[in-house]
């Protein structure tokens, strides 16, 4: 299957990414401009972390404009998977395509470390190969990482199992120490924690294959591709 | 034309630690009078097109709503003023 990695001025870890899908996960990958408009060659989409438009306004608010987003939108209405990761998640917000928003972390500090956090749900495209209440270590870096939204959408979120990750010691604030959420469909995942950062043993961790390899799994399955 | 002063502010739900971190420092400066400090964004914007203040409001509301403010978490107020081109 093919990824497309969206890099937005100002993206940083497109890179990681592309490398993780290439090297690791073994499939291909190709980096998609935030100019362009259209994504129907793709299996999965990525939005990678960094400061798209240098977090003008809010994290993400200029970037849900760029012109590749009413692309990402039709993807996702589709039912095919769309995964943010950092400044990604931030994007999906921002976008409308998740619930809820990540404010400044609540120590007010850019946080930048390996998290220890709790599978919640292993029953997501994203998330097969883990076991739920699994723990995984996965590198955090952000300082608007703090999840926000009111009680009613919380409840809502319980109710549907679309809280996917949480923080086992909650780093930034967090609303129920929430790491990462997915629409009500399930195929759209945002997540603060660096899956493409742990592929590797010599990172430190490799908990972030199994997200890969699950997506993978699970768009292969569904048939969504062609190979 | 009229000129849109626009504040964009967090909602009271909302903690604002980068608000917080400058009451601290007012305190350590001895402003100990400063009970609260809120910190937000300030916009003006110029409409040309708008050709009455009904009009401009709806423009506003929807920038607003749209881009400026993220419902989720800030509020915002505005005045419009109507600027005098000079002819």
């Amino acid at each position: 299957m093919k990824f497309a990695v969206v890099a937005f001025p100002g993206s940083n870890c497109e890179m990681d990414l592309v490398y993780a899908i290439e090297d690791v996960v073994k499939e291909q990958v190709e980096l998609v401009p935030s100019t362009a408009t259209d994504l129907s060659d793709y299996g999965a989409v990525l939005l990678p972390g960094g400061f798209s438009y240098g977090d003008y306004l809010r994290s993400g608010a200029i970037a849900q404009l760029a012109p590749i987003m009413p692309a990402v939108k039709r993807f996702a209405a589709a039912g095919k998977p769309v995964l943010g990761i950092c400044n990604g998640f931030q994007i999906l917000t921002e976008a409308r395509l998740l619930p809820g928003s990540l404010q400044r972390n609540q120590e007010s500090k850019f946080v930048c470390k390996v998290a220890d956090l709790v599978v919640t749900n292993d029953q997501t495209r994203f998330t097969t190969d883990y076991q739920a209440q699994q723990t995984i270590q996965l590198p955090i870096a952000h300082g608007d990482g703090n999840y926000y939204c009111d009680p009613i959408t919380l409840a809502e979120l319980r109710k549907n199992n679309q809280i996917i990750f949480t923080y086992q010691n909650n780093p930034n604030g967090s609303v129920a120490a929430i790491a990462g959420i997915s629409n009500r469909q399930g195929n759209v995942l945002g997540m603060m924690p660096h899956p493409e950062r742990a592929v590797e043993a010599i990172l430190g961790s490799t908990s972030g294959r199994e997200l890969f390899s699950s997506l993978v799994n699970s768009v292969r399955k569904r048939g969504l591709i062609h190979e | 034309m009229y000129l849109a002063k626009i504040h964009v502010n967090y909602k009271r739900s909302i903690l604002n630690p980068e608000a917080q971190a400058i009451q601290t420092a007012l305190l350590r400066l001895g402003y100990q009078d400063v009970a609260s400090v809120k910190l937000g964004k300030y916009f003006e914007l110029k409409l040309t097109n708008s050709q009455s203040k009904e009009q401009a409001a709806k423009e506003v509301d929807e920038i607003c709503d749209r881009l400026l403010a993220n419902v989720n978490m800030e509020s915002y107020h505005y005045q419009l003023e109507e600027l005098v081109v000079a002819k």
